[in-house]
């Protein structure tokens, strides 16, 4: 939609894989996350957490159609954003693991959106300065907008963490329960040195997450909060479980009714 | 438009018809007056071309705003492409006096920091966020202490 062919793919096809590997990743914990959270229109604890909650869901779910957008002009194939989104089984979706817990209680839902948008922001400050012009221009706009996301996470992590009893309690239930998997945002790519070589990724994903780290230390500290746990990160965007396994059932329950229809 | 008055293609006179058009979720001002259009060009083909610059990535009204474009350029009797961009980010520094100007008489505060909004009803200072997140992905829900009013503002992206 927004970007000619010409601009796009870089020379060599272990370089283009990679990015290819990049943008699905990007693009699916998008559209997993903003999927997960929609299922709180309707039903969020209070009516402005329901706004709210709803239009973050449909910020991630606009990143995710551009960026799905954007993979579908690198592999000029005939893919297209929907193709893309919806039409790949369950083992095939790349987003990080730490998305794959199942919507839980409120608690676990701030948790997991607190540890995915620092992650995710950490990753974009990688992505600011690159060489690929249409993804840098993308990232320059969803960091504009991810800002919000930031201020409302973590106005709702002090709340919770401040609040002794079962606020707190169910904060470091949800924080023990995600954060081994938090790190399996930076989940290395394949070919990673090739989009760091090539300018396309400023730092690896090894670095990015030691700034993320660097930068909710002393948030998590300020608050006596478990910090999530350096872990494997082997297979942190694969091996998907049964929670996502419905997920997927449900996202994609319309489009596999009839995969011709159009909109 | 008559065929004895074949109406004057040039850019200003793209980007006057433009002025027509709004964005159905903030349809006080025009999307010229909203920053929304990025280019609006005549091209040595004949061609009319307008980039459009979405306020917000998932922003549901562009591929409205997108028809709403290429239908009022119909009368100009040329081939219209209209596409949207994210070449230069949309930011809300983007809309313009006039804009400000009229969103304020319209109920709804300019973009401002939310430490910094005013209400646009009697000024005050002394007002309070109730949401960060409000009806549409741009705004934000506030309160005027003063006044008593709810409004909206607008956030800086």
């Amino acid at each position: 939609m927004t970007t000619a062919r010409s601009t796009v793919a870089p020379a060599d096809p272990a370089t283009e894989r990679a990015l290819d590997g990049l943008i699905l990743s990007m693009a699916d914990d998008e559209f997993v996350i903003g999927f997960s959270d929609s299922e709180w229109t309707g039903i969020a604890p209070i009516l402005e957490e329901d706004v709210a909650m709803s239009s973050i869901a449909q910020d991630e779910l606009g990143h995710a159609r551009a960026l799905y957008e954007l993979l579908a002009v690198v592999r000029a194939d005939g893919s297209t954003a929907d193709s893309i989104a919806y039409d790949r089984e369950p083992a095939e979706y790349r987003h990080a693991q730490l998305l794959d817990h199942g919507r839980g209680d409120w608690a676990m839902t701030i948790a997991r959106r607190y540890l995915y948008d620092t992650a995710d922001g950490a990753r974009l400050g990688g992505l600011a300065a690159s060489s690929f012009a249409p993804l840098r221009e993308l990232v320059d706009k969803i960091r504009r907008e991810e800002r919000y996301h930031v201020m409302h996470l973590t106005t709702w992590l002090e709340r919770l963490a401040r609040h002794e009893g079962e606020p707190r309690e169910r904060l470091v239930a949800a924080l023990e329960e995600l954060g081994p998997d938090a790190a399996t945002v930076f989940t290395p790519i394949d070919g990673e040195a090739s989009l760091v070589d090539a300018g396309i990724l400023g730092e690896p994903m090894a670095a990015l997450e030691a700034r993320w780290r660097a930068t909710i230390t002393p948030i998590f500290v300020g608050l006596d909060l478990p910090m999530p746990p350096p872990g494997a990160l082997d297979g942190g965007r694969s091996n998907h479980g049964e929670a996502f396994r419905w997920l997927w059932g449900e996202f994609t329950s319309v489009r596999r009714s009839d995969p011709e229809a159009v909109w | 438009m008559t065929a004895a008055m074949a109406p004057v293609v040039d850019d200003a006179a793209i980007l006057a018809a433009l002025a027509d058009v709004t964005d159905p979720e903030i349809p006080a001002i025009s999307i010229v007056d909203l920053g929304v259009v990025h280019r609006a060009e005549v091209h040595a083909d004949g061609a009319i071309r307008v980039e459009l610059l979405p306020t917000f990535v998932g922003c549901p009204a562009i591929d409205m705003i997108r028809s709403a474009v290429s239908d009022r350029l119909q009368s100009f009797g040329r081939p219209v492409e209209v596409r949207v961009s994210f070449e230069v980010p949309w930011t809300s520094d983007r809309i313009s006096a006039r804009g400000r100007e009229r969103l304020r008489q319209s109920g709804f505060a300019p973009p401002a920091e939310v430490d910094a909004v005013r209400c646009p009803y009697c000024d005050s200072a002394r007002v309070a966020m109730d949401s960060l997140f409000g009806p549409t992905l741009c705004r934000s829900l506030f309160y005027c202490r003063d006044c008593r009013q709810p409004f909206e503002s607008f956030k800086v992206v």
